[in-house]
C-alpha cells in the first residue's frame, strides 16, 4: 500500500514535469508543421510613423488634388455630395486647420494658403480611447487602424476625434462610386460603418511609402519619427513645424512646415 | 388535465408551423438525395494553401484568422503546414486562384443558406457593375 | 401578476392599440433605415450624434430620476412615498428600455451590437454606459415585481432585498453620471468639457424626471382608482423645485465660466444655441423657449401658494419638462457637435423618418409603461389605496 503510494506519487510529479515542458516542445515543433502568420520579409518598419507636410511647397487645391485623388482611388474612397461626406485626405484653409491659432492680421500667403487636411495617427488618440469595441486601435507602429469587420457604428470615435478626420458611412458607399473603376486590390466599406486615413499600412507592409507621400513630389516626408537619422526627424530639426490642437495633448504625427 | 384537448391541439399545430420549412423543401426538392455542388476548381493550380479537407472544414476559421493576424497583428504572409508562405489576403491570394466567386462560394454558401458578408466590403474577381444594386 | 394586464377596459385597450399603430407606422421606418442606412436621417459628417442620442441621453436621467421617491423612502423612511415607490421604479424600467432602443436604432450595424461583449474595452466610457444601464433595469425589475408581488400577498418586503434596494439607489447616480462622461471627457468638444456637466445632468434628470412622473401619476390618478396621497404631491413637488433651482443655477455658471473667462471656443457653442452663428440661428427660438419656461416654472415652483395649487401644477411641471427636454434633448448634443472642430457650422436637423423611428421607441415605452402602471394600480386598488387618501397596506 504504501510502496504504491509513493510510486503514484513520483509518477504524478514526473507527469506534471512533461507537462510543463511540453508547451516548450509544442513550440519548437511549431518552426515546421503548424502553420503560422509572420510579417512581410519587404514591409517597411518603424516604431512610430510620422508625416511633415511641407506647406510651403504644397498649398493649392490644385496641388493637393491629385493627392486626394490617389488616395480616394486606391483605397475606393467614394465622393458624396453634400454634408454626408467620406474624406481620407482633403483641403482646408488655414483657419480651418488651425482654428485654435488664429491671427486677426496674418501673411497674405498665409490666408491664401490651403492645408491638406488627413487623420494624425496621434500617440494619444482619443478614437482609440472611446471605441467600445477595440475596431479602433492603435499599432505598435503607432498607425491609428481601422477594423471594419468589427466597428459597430456607434460613432463615438467621431465624437472623440477633435479633427473631424473620420467619416461615417451612412449609406452604402458603392452606391456613389464608379464600379468599374475600383481598385480591386482593395476592399471598399459597408455601410454602417466608420472610416478614416488608415497611413496605407496596407502599402508599408509591401513595402512602399504611403500613396499621397509618393505623388506629393517630395512635399510630404514620411518616416519613422523614433529614429533620430530618419528623414522626417532631419526634416523636423531644419524648419519650424506646428501640429494641429496641440494643447488637447493627443500628440498628432502629422506635423505642418509653415 | 385541464384544458387537455386544447392544449393538445395547440401543440399539433405548433409542431406542424415547426416542420412547414422541412417539408416544403422535400416537396420542392422532389425528395431526392442532397448532391454535393461542383465547384470550378483553378485550372493551373492543383495545390490549395492547405489540403482539401482542411479547407473544406475550416477556411471560415482561416478567414477569421487571417483577418485578425493580417489587419490587427500586420502579421501578412502565412506560413502553411508545408513552410510555403503565401500573402494573406482574401482579394489578392484566395480570388486570384478561385477566379470566379459564383463557381466557387456562391454554390455550397447558397445550397447552405449561408451569406457571409465578405462581399459587402471585398471586391469579388468578376468586378462590379454599375447597373447590379 | 402579468395577468392583471391582460384585463381591462376598451379605453385600455385602445390606447394600447394606437401605441401599437404608433409602433407600427414607426418600425417601418426603421425597416427602411436598417435596409438603406442612417442616410435618412439629418446626421452628417460634423453633427454626427443627433436626435437618437439626445433622447437617450434624455432618458437615461428619466430613469435615474426614480431615485428621487426611493432614496427618501428608503434612506429617511418617508413613509407618504410608500405607495409611490412602484411608480418610480416602473418608470425607471420603462426609462431604460426605451434608451436601449435609441441606442439600437442610432448605431449603423446593430447586429454586431454584441461585439461590446465579445470584445469588452473597459477604457470605453460606452462599455460602462452599457453595464451600468442593463444593471439598472435589471434591479429595478427585481426589487419592482418582488415589492409589488409581496404587497399583493399581504406580507413584507424580504430582508434579503434591503441591500440590493440600497445598491440601486446608489446605481442610480452612477447611470447618469456614466452617460455624462460619455460626454465630458471628450478633448476639444468644449461645449462637454465640463466638470460640472456630470452634476448638470443630474440636475434636470432630478427636476424633469419625477415631473415627467408627477404628470403620469396625475394622469394615473384620473383614468384609474389610484391616488398617490396629496401629501406625497407636495413633497414631490418640492423636490422638483429644489433640483431646478440647481439645475438653474448650473447652467448660469456655465454661463459665466464661458462669457467672463471670454474664451472662444467656450463661447461658441452658447452663442450659436443662443443668438446664432454666420447666420444659422435655427436653435434660437428654441433655447429661448427653454429658457422662458425653465425660469417660468421655477417661479411658479418656489411660490408655495402657486406650487400648492394643485390645478395649476400640471402646467408648471409641463412647461419644466418642455424647458429641460430642449436644453437636454436638443441643445445639448447639437450645441457640443457646433461649431464643428474646423470651426464651421454644418446645420442639423431630424428629418420626417428619423422623428417617426423615434416616436416608435417612445410609443414602445410608453406600452411598457402602460402594462407595468396598470399592473401596480391593480395591485394598489386590491390594497383598497383608492382616492380615499389614505394609505393603509403592509408595513
Amino acid at each position: 500500500m504504501k510502496k504504491s503510494r509513493r510510486n503514484f506519487l513520483k509518477f504524478a510529479g514526473l507527469s506534471a514535469a512533461t507537462l510543463c515542458f511540453s508547451p516548450a516542445a509544442g513550440a519548437l515543433a511549431a518552426g515546421h508543421g503548424t502553420p503560422h502568420p509572420k510579417p512581410n520579409a519587404d514591409q517597411l518598419k518603424a516604431k512610430r510613423w510620422a508625416m511633415v507636410v511641407d506647406t510651403r511647397k504644397l498649398n493649392t487645391d490644385e496641388a493637393i488634388a491629385p493627392l486626394v485623388k490617389a488616395c480616394h482611388s486606391i483605397h475606393n474612397v467614394p465622393d458624396i455630395p453634400g454634408n454626408k461626406n467620406i474624406k481620407w485626405l482633403w483641403a482646408g484653409s488655414y483657419e480651418e486647420t488651425f482654428p485654435e491659432q488664429p491671427n486677426n492680421f496674418p501673411s497674405e500667403d498665409l490666408e491664401r494658403r490651403r492645408f491638406i487636411l488627413l487623420c494624425n495617427h496621434c500617440d494619444q488618440p482619443p478614437c482609440v480611447r472611446v471605441c467600445p469595441t477595440k475596431a479602433t486601435f492603435q499599432r505598435p507602429d503607432g498607425i491609428v487602424a481601422m477594423d471594419y469587420h468589427r466597428c459597430i457604428g456607434c460613432r463615438y470615435c467621431m465624437a472623440g476625434c477633435p479633427y473631424g478626420s473620420r467619416s461615417f458611412n451612412w449609406g452604402e458607399p458603392r452606391d456613389n462610386l464608379d464600379l468599374k473603376a475600383l481598385n480591386k486590390e482593395f476592399p471598399t466599406r459597408m455601410r454602417g460603418v466608420v472610416e478614416k486615413c488608415n497611413f496605407c499600412v496596407e502599402r508599408l507592409a509591401q513595402g512602399k511609402l504611403p500613396a499621397c507621400v509618393e505623388a506629393s513630389n517630395g512635399a510630404l516626408t514620411f518616416g519613422d519619427l523614433s529614429d533620430p537619422d530618419s528623414e522626417v526627424r532631419k526634416v523636423l530639426k531644419e524648419n519650424y513645424t506646428i501640429r494641429r490642437k496641440p494643447a488637447l495633448g493627443t500628440q498628432p504625427s502629422v506635423y505642418y512646415i509653415i | 388535465m385541464q384544458y387537455g384537448g386544447k392544449i393538445i391541439t395547440g401543440l399539433i399545430i405548433f409542431l406542424g408551423l415547426l416542420c412547414v420549412p422541412l417539408l416544403f423543401n422535400t416537396a420542392s426538392t422532389g425528395n431526392a438525395a442532397y448532391k454535393q455542388p461542383k465547384l470550378e476548381l483553378p485550372k493551373d493550380e492543383k495545390k490549395c494553401i492547405e489540403s482539401t479537407e482542411f479547407m473544406r472544414r475550416e477556411h471560415m476559421q482561416l478567414l477569421n484568422d487571417w483577418r485578425d493576424w493580417a489587419l490587427r497583428d500586420g502579421q501578412r504572409t502565412y506560413v502553411n503546414a508545408e513552410g510555403k508562405p503565401f500573402s494573406i489576403s482574401l482579394q489578392n491570394t484566395c480570388m486570384k486562384c478561385h477566379a470566379k466567386k459564383a463557381e466557387f462560394c456562391d454554390k455550397c454558401h447558397n445550397d447552405a443558406a449561408v451569406s457571409p458578408y465578405c462581399w459587402d466590403c471585398h471586391i469579388q474577381p468578376e468586378g462590379l457593375s454599375n447597373e447590379k444594386k | 401578476m402579468l395577468e392583471k394586464a391582460l384585463k381591462g377596459s376598451p379605453k385600455y385597450w385602445g390606447w394600447l392599440g394606437f401605441l401599437l399603430v404608433l409602433i407600427g407606422i414607426g418600425a417601418a421606418c426603421w425597416v427602411w433605415q436598417l435596409t438603406v442606412g442612417l442616410k435618412i436621417t439629418g446626421m452628417n459628417r460634423d453633427v454626427s450624434w443627433g436626435f437618437y442620442i439626445a433622447q437617450f441621453t434624455y432618458l437615461v436621467g428619466v430613469a435615474a430620476s426614480g431615485v428621487m421617491i426611493v432614496l427618501p423612502y428608503y434612506f429617511h423612511h418617508y413613509k407618504t412615498f410608500r405607495h409611490m415607490v412602484i411608480f418610480g421604479e416602473f418608470m425607471a424600467i420603462a426609462a431604460v428600455v426605451m434608451c436601449l432602443g435609441f441606442i439600437v436604432v442610432d448605431i449603423g450595424q446593430p447586429q454586431r451590437m454584441l461585439n461590446v461583449l465579445l470584445h469588452p474595452t473597459p477604457n470605453s466610457i460606452l462599455f460602462w454606459d452599457m453595464v451600468v444601464l442593463n444593471g439598472y433595469l435589471f434591479l429595478n425589475l427585481l426589487i419592482g415585481w418582488i415589492c409589488l408581488e409581496k404587497d399583493r400577498l399581504h406580507l413584507p418586503h424580504p430582508k434579503w432585498l434591503k441591500p440590493i434596494i440600497y445598491t440601486s439607489i446608489i446605481w442610480a447616480f452612477s447611470i447618469h453620471t456614466v452617460t455624462a462622461f460619455l460626454y465630458q471627457g471628450l478633448p476639444g468638444r468644449h461645449y462637454w468639457l465640463t466638470a460640472i456637466l456630470a452634476a448638470r445632468f443630474l440636475a434636470s434628470a432630478f427636476c424633469s424626471g419625477p415631473a415627467l412622473l408627477l404628470l403620469v401619476v396625475l394622469i394615473t390618478k384620473r383614468v384609474t382608482s389610484f391616488d398617490p396621497g396629496r401629501e406625497a404631491i407636495r413633497t414631490l413637488a418640492k423636490i422638483i423645485t429644489y433640483a431646478m433651482a440647481v439645475n438653474v443655477f448650473f447652467f448660469l455658471l456655465e454661463i459665466f465660466t464661458a462669457f467672463y473667462s471670454n474664451i472662444p471656443g467656450h463661447m461658441h457653442s452658447m452663442a450659436y444655441l443662443f443668438t446664432g452663428i454666420h447666420g444659422h440661428n435655427g436653435l434660437v427660438p428654441w433655447m429661448w423657449t427653454a429658457t422662458v419656461f425653465g425660469l417660468g416654472s421655477l417661479a411658479l415652483l418656489v411660490t408655495p401658494a402657486l406650487r400648492d395649487n394643485h390645478s395649476l401644477l400640471p402646467w408648471t411641471l409641463g412647461i419644466l419638462v418642455i424647458a429641460t427636454w430642449i436644453d437636454k434633448g436638443l441643445g445639448l448634443l447639437i450645441g457640443g457637435f457646433t461649431p464643428n472642430p474646423f470651426e464651421q457650422v454644418t446645420v442639423y436637423w431630424p428629418t420626417g423618418p428619423e422623428l417617426l423611428i423615434s416616436l416608435m421607441v417612445y410609443a414602445t415605452g410608453a406600452l411598457v409603461l402602460t402594462v407595468l402602471y396598470k399592473i401596480a394600480t391593480e395591485v394598489k386598488q386590491d390594497l383598497e389605496v383608492s382616492q380615499k387618501d389614505e394609505v393603509p397596506g403592509p408595513a
